[in-house]
Formats: structure tokens, sequence, C-alpha cells
């Protein structure tokens, strides 16, 4: 740790945004002070056997110029080996009474009146969020409002899986919390500034765990406000003057599409995939594997293999023709 | 004070060879000889090392830039899963229970294990076991041509287990390898108590015994409560795979978390099953190349036992983050900080053996050496992850990889090698060579920290553990690479090692009996050691029965 302890403080320094280090919410700056705690103790204790080791190691090395005779047997005694049971007692009583009081603080204190709720759920390999009070679901990329002091409102996420288990872990806002089948689970974020806070699901789910990425933005009251009256919305039905995207919905509303996507208002209710009722006004398709533009969402749609190997969307072997006219629809949904 | 009585033990001579054996594959499929079945799980634990090396550095390339296509996400995950279990189930266990075969009777002073053929049969159970796993590349994709080898973790959660999620037959061969492997281990703890409990040659009274059989005692006292569960779970999850019951079926009411309960109950007491093992060779040796009695017999064997017990208190741990309450995760936290307690003591008192000896860096010791430092900062990541909040942050990145590669590479697999060193000229008659030895052991260490040192980085950065890749801008790429580079340095490091184990049983320097001037009862016999081990029953006054031969005028039974 001579060596890890460096690497330690260049972390806290890396520029990274899923560092937790860097923390940007009420419960990841809890365990960042607890982890500062923890890295100081465990840091001073290997300093002193670290050293006493070194220093017993080189001292009492055997050199040519010895004597023959055996050192002396030494079998024990009774006071030291005391005294390095009842110290590493004390400093484990005092690290579990702080880290109680940390797990008490994020884990048990009361859901106050005000919160954003959002249920989230774990799929194979995407993020559905739902936020029951104000009627929206979305995909992948989860909106939530600022939360400051003078005005808190934090975010409660109340989480299970449609399929296997998932963990939600966004670092610089909290710890992670597994997303589990058949078990709803909770948790807190209340992030105090603007801003996009990363993160990837964190229990190996399945062939594209890897490619679960997470995306939290976190908005003034007002933009959030604003997000949340257009998601609110149906989806738009109306192409007079872009023929181009009214054939799409045709060719789409005839497809096995509707199957497993909704787009609200229409004849797609599918839930098997992400809702795409407003899909164009994400920055990112596929679990934020890529960026939201219609390249890529035309490749997407061609073969999806091609991008996230293992989705579990599968090939629509559509034409040429078809692909425009979908990717044309798909991009009109704002 | 009279002389110790020692009889029989320096008597002890080899009869005449009898004629050549016609078949030198028959007597080692037939063996029921302690030893050569301890040689046989050391063998096809290495061999299974080198897989599992390979399947490392296969994900290593894979995972050292980002965005890379050296292998397909499927292919990665059947990697990742056949990298941990094999080198759980198919090189840890057997390799420790190859080297407690092969010394325990040896240093109680009996002739062969308590139940010779269970023993041969837990073997090649075990060995089936390792075979039938790495069929699965072959055999199935069943009728389905779905997947081949297993790809759903080590640790196999459920529900990705169940037929829906993983068709095909895969996780069946998963299932039935560590089912079996369990039932091996299961025989093989059985009856390593069994020949501990009852087999001590005259004069060796529990508290005179090394502490070698002490810990293996404790050990395979673990296995029998943490593998059962594990292995009754292999059941209970091939019940809901083929006849429709719904342990863990969470479509049906099943629970996914009771899976995660059997699996810890045995895995982390598992880890305690690997590492004592380790302790028990860092305890013979260190004392030996410091020219001094352990310090604190008592204490250390107190210190295992309570690990032993503690450590079946403390899985919950690896589940902080599946929302069992803060009660629940405040009792975890405790358990699992209170282990620290016996394990401290561990260290300590290998401290206080050192301390003031005449220590002498032959290479078994200088991998107990590297053991003591890695150990110690193994403990106190572990220190870390057992503060339940910071484990929210570092459960299931790459922290905690790192840190438990310290455990099993950085402390288990250095013991071992120190183990090699030291005993191998008790088994071939021949001296590893020093100097391959310490090329080994530096390629070794620097490729160690360059790997896992560097490891614990990308996990504070945010990165999960088993995924097939990244995106550039995370700030992981730099980090991956050096632990890419920190591989290449371990395989030249493991090479050396298996060249120096053949090289040496040819061109080695003989041994003799006690090459180390050691003072436990292996060392009394010839090496290699005849096949009846002692020509009479041995009779031990203390610890160290050599010791007191050697030094009539000072017996260590004056002092216990």
């Amino acid at each position: 740790m001579a060596f890890l302890a460096p690497l330690f403080a260049v972390t806290a320094l890396a520029q990274s945004p899923t560092n937790i280090f860097a923390p940007a919410a009420t419960p990841a700056h809890s365990i960042f002070g607890l982890s500062m705690l923890v890295l100081s103790v465990t840091f001073g204790i290997f300093l002193v056997v670290g050293g006493l080791l070194l220093y017993a190691l080189i001292r009492y090395r055997h050199r040519p110029s010895d004597s023959d005779h055996e050192p002396a047997q030494i079998y024990g005694s009774n006071q030291i080996e005391l005294s390095w049971t009842v110290i590493p007692i004390l400093i484990v009583v005092m690290l579990f009474l702080t880290t109680t009081r940390v797990i008490l603080r994020t884990e048990a204190i009361p859901k106050p009146d005000n919160t954003m709720d959002v249920t989230v759920i774990g799929h194979q390999f995407w993020w559905e969020y739902r936020y029951p009070k104000l009627g929206i679901v979305t995909a992948n990329e989860l909106h939530i409002p600022t939360s400051d002091k003078a005005n808190p409102k934090p975010t409660y996420l109340t989480m299970s899986s449609a399929d296997v288990s998932h963990s939600f872990w966004v670092p610089r806002l909290a710890g992670k919390m597994d997303v589990i089948p058949n078990r709803v689970n909770t948790m807190w974020i209340d992030p105090p500034d603007v801003g996009l806070y990363l993160g990837q699901c964190a229990q190996y789910c399945g062939t594209q765990h890897a490619k679960m990425l997470l995306r939290v933005y976190a908005q003034s009251p007002e933009d959030f406000a604003a997000w949340a009256s257009q998601q609110q919305k149906p989806a738009q039905q109306d192409f007079t003057g872009n023929p181009t995207a009214a054939a799409g919905q045709t060719v789409f509303m005839h497809n096995a599409c509707i199957n497993c996507h909704t787009v609200k208002g229409t004849v797609a209710t599918g839930r098997f995939g992400p809702d795409l009722t407003h899909l164009a006004s994400r920055d990112t398709i596929a679990a934020g594997a890529v960026q939201n533009n219609p390249e890529n969402l035309r490749r997407w749609i061609d073969d999806p293999n091609t991008m996230k190997p293992g989705s579990l969307m599968p090939a629509m072997h559509l034409n040429d023709h078809d692909l425009d006219l979908i990717t044309a629809y798909l991009t009109q949904l704002h | 004070m009279a002389t110790p009585v020692l009889e029989a033990i320096d008597q002890t001579q080899a009869p005449p060879q009898g004629p050549p054996r016609p078949n030198v594959i028959y007597t080692w499929l037939t063996t029921v000889d302690h030893k050569k079945i301890g040689l046989m799980y050391i063998a096809y634990a290495l061999v299974f090392l080198l897989v599992g090396g390979v399947e490392a550095i296969l994900m290593r390339i894979q995972l050292a830039v980002p965005n890379n296509h050296f292998i397909s996400p499927q292919v990665f995950n059947q990697l990742f899963t056949m990298h941990g279990t094999t080198m759980v189930f198919f090189v840890g266990m057997p390799i420790l229970f190859g080297f407690g075969n092969y010394l325990v009777p040896l240093m109680i002073g009996a002739r062969d294990m308590a139940f010779p053929r269970l023993n041969a049969f837990s073997f090649w159970v075990s060995a089936f076991a390792g075979l039938l796993l790495y069929f699965s590349y072959f055999g199935a994709s069943g009728l389905y041509a779905a997947g081949s080898a297993p790809d759903v973790g080590w640790f196999a959660y459920a529900p990705l287990t169940a037929k829906v999620f993983s068709p095909g037959h895969s996780t069946d061969y998963w299932t039935l390898a560590v089912f079996l492997s369990g039932v091996g281990s299961i025989g093989t703890a059985l009856n390593i108590v069994t020949t501990i409990l009852c087999m001590r040659c005259k004069g060796m009274k529990m508290s005179r015994m090394p502490l070698l059989p002490w810990l293996y005692l404790v050990m395979a006292s673990l296995v029998f409560v943490a593998v059962s569960p594990l292995t009754a779970a292999q059941i209970m999850l091939t019940l809901d795979r083929y006849i429709g019951s719904h342990f863990f079926d969470t479509q049906a009411g099943g629970s996914a978390v009771l899976w995660m309960h059997f699996f810890w109950i045995f895995g982390h007491p598992e880890v305690y099953v690997l590492v004592l093992p380790a302790f028990a060779f860092v305890n013979e040796i260190v004392p030996v190349f410091s020219r001094k009695a352990m310090f604190g017999y008592p204490a250390m064997v107190a210190a295992s036992v309570s690990i032993g017990f503690i450590s079946l208190s403390v899985w919950a741990h690896h589940m902080f983050t599946v929302g069992l309450g803060a009660a629940g995760n405040t009792f975890f936290v405790f358990a699992t900080m209170v282990i620290s307690v016996p394990t401290g003591i561990k260290i300590f008192n290998w401290l206080a053996t050192i301390w003031g000896g005449k220590i002498i860096f032959a290479t078994p010791m200088i991998f107990c050496v590297a053991f003591l430092f890695q150990f110690l900062i193994a403990g106190l990541t572990g220190i870390m992850l057992s503060a339940a909040p910071f484990d929210w942050q570092l459960g299931n990145s790459y922290f905690v990889v790192a840190h438990f590669h310290y455990v099993l590479v950085g402390s288990i697999l250095f013991a071992l090698f120190g183990a090699f060193y030291y005993w191998y000229p008790k088994v071939t008659g021949k001296m590893m060579s020093e100097t391959l030895g310490k090329w080994h052991f530096w390629l070794f260490l620097i490729g160690f920290h360059l790997t896992f040192d560097f490891m614990h980085v990308p996990g504070l950065l945010g990165m999960p553990r088993r995924i097939y890749t990244y995106e550039a801008g995370r700030g992981w790429g730099g980090w991956n690479f050096i632990v890419g580079v920190g591989a290449i340095f371990q395989a030249a490091g493991l090479l050396i090692f298996c060249y120096n184990l053949v090289r040496s049983y040819y061109r080695g320097k003989e041994a003799g009996h006690d090459p180390w001037d050691a003072w436990t009862l292996e060392w009394a016999v010839p090496s290699p050691p005849p096949v009846y081990n002692f020509a009479i029953e041995p009779t031990v006054n203390s610890r160290r029965p050599l010791w007191d031969l050697k030094h009539p005028e000072d017996p260590d039974s004056d002092y216990e």
C-alpha cells in the first residue's frame, strides 16, 4: 500500500465522469466522508505494521558474520498478545459505530412528502423509467429535478426488474442498489447541481451487461417541468408536410415493431422494449451505447447486433426503403 | 531433564525395492496412497491453473484498450465464468487438498489418510468434474445450438440461470461440475478431519500438533458446513430447470435473493477454506527460515478456530447492495469487521516470530515475505469493503476484483509457491533451482503488483466488473493497459516455475532427509518418503520433535 496510497491520491484527481471521489449528491457525500476515515485508518495501520515488518526483516536478516547458534527461542508473551488483540478491537468498534451512522443516515431516514418519485425497471439490457405522479414513461435517460438545501426535492427510486438481476450505479450520486426481480428496492438521490451524471449496470445480467448504461440528467426545476410537460404529451401523429415520416409511421405500425414498443396514442402498445413516444428527445439510443442520430438509428433498426451483439431486439430484415421511412418517422418523435 | 523419547522416527529405513511395476499408469490410476493422490491433485490443479491463466490473459487483452473487438461479448462472458469457476473449484481447492493429502499424514506421524479408498474416490470425482466443465465447450449446445461454455458468471446468480434466460445445456454443465466437485471436496474434508482427529502418533496431543494440520482441521470442517449448501443448491437449480420447481424462479414466486444466500454461505467461508492452508504453509516456513519457534502457538490455534466460526456469519457482506435493510447490513458489517481481529493476531504473531530471528531469504521464505505484505494489504482493503456504505460504491467494481485477487494471488498463490519450493525436496528428493526460483519470484512479484495494484483504480473510477468493453471517455483505458502488461510478467514467472519443477526433477541437487534443517516429522523420513511413511510409529514429546532431537540440551518439551 506504500504503492497503493499514491494511487488513491491520483484517483481522487483523475478525470472521470464516474469517479467515486467526486460526490455530487448527499448519499455519495456521506459515503465519501466515511471512505476518507476508513482510508486514513487503514493507511495508518499499514504504516505501523508494514514498517515493523520491514524493520524486522532487515534488522534480523542472517549475516555471514553470525555465529552458528540458533537464536533465542521465544514461545509467546501474554502481555504483548493481549495488547495486539485489544487495540484492533478498539479500532473495529470505532469503525463499526461510524459505519452504522452512515448506514442509518442513508437507509433508515423517513421519506419526506415532497419527493419526485420514479419507478425504475431493469430489463436485459436497458432501463425503463416511469413517473407515476406525472404519467410519464421513458427509457434509458433519467431526468430529475435538482434539489438544493433551501428547497429540497429529493428523487426516490423504487426499483424492480422485469427479468434478471441488475444494479443501479451512478457513482457521483449514490452507492449502487441492486434491481432484483420479484423484489422492490428503494434508494434516493438529490444532486444540487445541474448536470449529466453517468453510470451503468453493476450486476452481471447477460450478454450485453457492458452496454446497459445509465444517464441521469439533473435539471433546474423549470427545465425539468418543461421536459415533463413535453413528455406527458402523446406522440406526434400528424405528419402533413412530411410524407416520408407519414409513410414511416405506416410501415412502423404494420410491422412487428408494435409488439414490443409503445408509441403513446397509437396502436403500438408493446411493453417488451423501450417506450418510443418521445424517442427523438433523447441524446442516445441502445441504452446509452451510441448517439441518437438518423445514421445510428437506421443502423440499429437494420440489425441491432452490429452495434450491440446479444441485444434482444431482432434484426427486422426491412428493405432499404422501409428502413429510410421508419428512421424518418422515429426522428420526428420529439 | 532426560533426553526426550524419540524412538523410531530416526530409525526408519526403506526396504529393498520390490520388482519393477509392469505399468506405471496402472499404479497411478489405482493408487490409494495419500502421497500419490496428493501429487495427482497438485498436477491436475497446475494444468487448470495454466488454463485459467490463459483465460485471464485473453480477457486482459480484450480490456487493454477501450472499445476493443478482440473477442465477442459472448466469448468474454464465457471466459470470466470459466476463469472464476476453474480457479476456485479446479485450482484452489484441489491444489490445497493435494498439499493436505501429502503433508497431513506425514506431519502427524500417520501411515496414510483414514479412508484411503474414499480419498481416491474424491480425487477422481473432482477430476471428472473439471473435465465435465470443459467438455461444455463441445457438448453444451445440445439441441438448441445455443451457447457452449457456461456464461452465467462464477456465482451464477438466479434467475439468469433459469431455463428461459439460459437455454441449452451450458448452465447444466456448470451445475453438474460444481456439484461433483462439491461431492469430492466433502469426501476429502471428511477424510482430513478424521485423519487429524484419530490418527495422530503417540504423544501428539492436539496441543502438540503442528499448525499445518490444525489449520487443515479448521479448513476441512468449514468445507462440510460451507460446501454442503452450495451442493444442495445445485440440485435445487437443476430441479428448477428441469421439473418446474420454483426455488429461484422469480417469475413464479421464487427468490433470486435465496440463491445469493445459498451461494455466499458457501462463497465466503470458501475464501477461508482457501486461505487457511496458505496460513498453514506460512506457519511452517516462516519459523524454519527465521530459525525460531512459532510465537504464540496457542493464540494462533485460537485465532484459526475463531476465524473458522466467524467466517460462517459474514456471508451477506457480499450482499450489501441487495437491499437487506439497515439492521441486516449493520449486523454483517460488525461480523465482518470482527474477523479482522483474529486475522490481525496472525499477522502480529508472524511478525513476532521473525523478530529476533536469523532470517534466511531462500526462495520459500521470500515468497512468504511477499505474502505477509500482500496479505496485510488485502486485509486492509477488506476493511474498506466491510464498511457497508463504502461497499455500496466499491462492490461489484474492479476494486473488489483487485481486492480478492490480492487474497487469491497475492496471498494464497504466493504462499503456495513458497510451499512448492519448501516441500519439493521432500517429494522428489531433489532441490529446486534457487536461481530460477529468484527469477520466478521477481517476475511474478512485478507482474502481480502491476496488475493488481493498478486494478484498484478503475474500480474507484466507477468501472464495474464483468463488462467486455467500455467507452473511451470514462478514464479507465490507461489503467487497464497497465493491468494487462502485468499479466504478461506473471505468465513469464509462471512458465519459469513450471520449467523449474521439471528441470529440478532431473538435474536438481540431492536434497537428503532434511535440507532446511526443519523441525516437523515429515523431515525425519527419507525423501521421497517410502509408501508406508514411517517404519515404526513415532513418538513425540513436543510440537517440534526434530528440534528436540537436534538440541537434546534444550528441548521444546521443557517449555510447553
